[in-house]
Parts: C-alpha cells; structure tokens; sequence
C-alpha cells in the first residue's frame, strides 16, 4: 500500500559514533524519530542535533544533492543524506554510519583527504603546451557537442566519495587510485580541448592504477549523480593498452578560436532583440 | 607505464592460453574417436601416441608457448592479488623478483623437459 502524504512513523536511526580523542573504536548510538514523508536523513540528522543529542557530528552544505558533503552509509548503501527520504529506505529502522574506505575525523565525518590527494595527482584540468593557451587562458576552444558528448557524464562528478566507499579494491588496496580520479582522468583524457593524456598515464598506469580495477561495478550503482566510473575505467585501460602499443590515434588538441565572428555562421538563426536599456 | 606493460602481456597470454587450452584439450579429449595427433591405438595419453606428439616440433613449442603464457598469466595474477593486500613498496619490488624467479626457474625445467622429451622420441625414431 502507498504512503499517504501524512504518513507519521518512528523510525529508530543507529548512528555510528566515533570521537578518536576519547573513544577506543566507533560504536553504534540509537535515536527514535518520529518521521513524516518527505523528511530526508539529513533532516533527520539535523532533528537529533537540535533535539536530542548536540554532539554529534556530520559534514553537510546545500542540502540539493549538488556539493556532495553528506556522503554517508545509509542501511549498508553510500549515498547522500540530502538526496535520500528515510521512508524510501526504512520501515522502522536505519543504520547510519560514516563512508567506508576513509579513516573518520569524527561521528559520520570521513576523512576526504587521501581522495584529493589521488585526484590532484592525476592532474585533473586541461593540459596544454601550446603558446596560444600559454598566451591567451581565456581564450575559446572549437568542440563540437558530439565532443562534448563524449565526457559529459563524467563531468557531473561531486567528489562525494560514495564510488570510493563502494570500491572493494579500495577496501584492501588503500594505494589504489580509486574509482573518482580514475575517472576524472578519463574525464580529461576525452577532452578535446586537452593534450596531457601521456602526463596522467603515468599514474593511471601505474602498479595501484586502474588495471587494480576488477570491475565489480560498484562505483557506478552507488553513485549518487548517475556517473558511470566503471566504464570510465575500461575505457582508461584501453587507451592505456593502446598507448603502449602505439596503436592510438595520435590527435592535436582542438584550436582556438580567433574571437568572435571567427567560425561559420549558422543559418536560421534569428536576430537578437533590439536592446531595451 | 611498466605495469601497462604487464597487463598488457598479461592480456595476450589470456588470449593464447585460450588458444593453446583448446588445442590440447581437443587433441585430448577426442583423440580416442578422431585420432586428431594420435594415430597409435590406446587414446591421446597412451605412451606412444605422447611420444608420437613429442617427437613433432610443433607439439614441443606449443608446449613450451603455452607453458610460458600460463605462468606469467598465473603468476601477474598471484602478483595482483598480493598488492591488493597493501604491502609496503619494498615489499611488492620482493614479490616481484621473487615471483620472477620462480616464473624463470619453472619456465626453464619445463622447457628442458619439452626439448628432452623431443630429443627422446626422436631418437626411438
């Protein structure tokens, strides 16, 4: 049966708890809510810290599904508080608890750092050696929206952590990269505006790179915003493959564009408006 | 890009074992009906239909191909597993050499023993 717009529960939330200047090792604290339809865990979380217990701690900001801060263990799932109502998920009881994979700062706040570290070393911007990007940064590179296409996906990434908390390889490896800069890197790799593949391949091809990857698939059922990093990997691995074996198409990056008026005008496009102020 | 390197063989091993694998397990397991390699009476694995095979050249390369690819796809598989369990950096460089060795020592005795087999059989002519 569906639930009524004004349906009204107690759920009892089982928080993991974890304050590393005085506790040995997390454990599990319990809070009853009472939870109306609609209500987010992070509302939840909030209801406790307000109410119930002001201890405790979690990372949040937009609460819109779009800074990824809340990334948290929801029932054994990584996903985001903000983006998850606690009736889709919980009957009477909900486990919460902070990301796998990352060492805890305190409560159900990981420790994000090893994360942006592996993406900084991945050099996750355009990559370029050409004077004219030297000369001129904010200039404007020709890409057709079939380019585009091509990496878009990847782009909706929000360094939440989730695909990192989800990654078995990552559970063991601690050294290995990981499903986010992986993917970042394939990201950058199939820009057209971008020259510094060879650059990343040295660590995306590296002894904890992405041939670590066992493609479980996990990364890309977790993720919040719909990224698919296991096919961002795969396809890193080919291009790795093909580099070796020089069999890559060697491609200039995309050029700039002189200024404005430079390409083709399209036809059939309308005037603009006559100026109002 | 050495670990590249690695998959990639790794990779084209896979694909030869594939090969190979099937070539002996056809000539194996059907060679008692088609006497595929195996012309002497007594199945595949008789004595004289193995020194009938050794005794070709091609049998005695392809088992040292496929000797070859099936330990370094098992061992860069064992080699995998062990990184995953975080090993201190020098610790994988032991792993590798150690494995490395192990690869070329057994390597090496199966070729000897596929090249004697070979000398043997042609000897009995």
């Amino acid at each position: 049966m569906p639930e009524s717009k004004h349906t009204v529960r107690q759920v009892n939330f089982h928080v993991t708890r974890y304050n590393p200047e005085r506790d040995e090792r997390p454990y599990v604290q319990t809070y009853a809510l009472i939870v109306r339809e609609g209500m987010t865990v992070l509302d939840g979380l909030h209801y406790i810290k307000d109410n119930l217990d002001a201890s405790l701690a979690w990372r949040f900001s937009c609460r819109m599904g779009v800074c990824g801060s809340c990334g948290m263990l929801l029932n054994g799932r990584p996903t985001l508080a903000c983006n998850t109502q606690i009736l889709h998920i919980a009957q009477t009881d909900l486990t919460v608890g902070p990301l796998p994979n990352f060492s805890i700062v305190r409560d159900l706040v990981p420790d994000l750092m090893t994360m942006l570290e592996k993406h900084r070393s991945i050099r996750p911007y355009i990559v370029r050696a050409d004077e004219a990007e030297l000369n001129d940064p904010a200039g404007e590179f020709y890409q057709s929206p079939e380019e585009l296409e091509a990496y878009l996906q990847f782009t909706y990434c929000i360094k939440c952590g989730c695909c990192m908390a989800a990654c078995p390889t990552l559970a063991t490896d601690v050294r290995y990269l990981g499903p986010m800069p992986l993917a970042a890197a394939q990201r950058y790799n199939l820009d057209t505006r971008d020259d510094g593949r060879r650059e990343r391949n040295q660590q995306t091809g590296s002894r904890h790179g992405a041939f670590r990857c066992h493609f479980a698939g996990e990364c890309s059922r977790a993720c919040p915003k719909g990224v698919d990093p296991a096919k961002a990997i795969q396809h890193l691995k080919r291009r790795l493959v093909l580099d070796y074996l020089h069999l890559a198409r060697r491609k200039q990056p995309c050029q700039k564009l002189d200024g404005p008026g430079h390409g083709t005008p399209l036809a059939d496009i309308p005037a603009a408006p006559a100026r109002t102020v | 890009m050495r670990e590249t390197k690695y998959w990639t063989w790794h990779m084209a091993a896979g694909v030869l074992i594939l090969f190979l694998l099937g070539l002996h397990m056809l000539i194996m397991h059907t060679g008692g009906i088609t006497h595929l390699f195996a012309p002497e009476a007594g199945g595949a694995v008789s004595k004289e239909n193995s020194l009938f095979r050794d005794g070709k050249l091609f049998f005695t390369l392809t088992y040292v191909l496929l000797l070859g690819a099936a330990l370094y796809h098992g061992l860069y598989g064992l080699r995998t597993i062990l990184f995953e369990l975080t090993l201190k950096p020098a610790l994988e460089k032991a792993v590798t050499t150690v494995l490395l060795v192990l690869g070329a020592g057994l390597f090496g005795l199966g070729a000897w023993a596929a090249f004697a087999a070979h000398a043997i059989a042609g000897a009995r002519g």
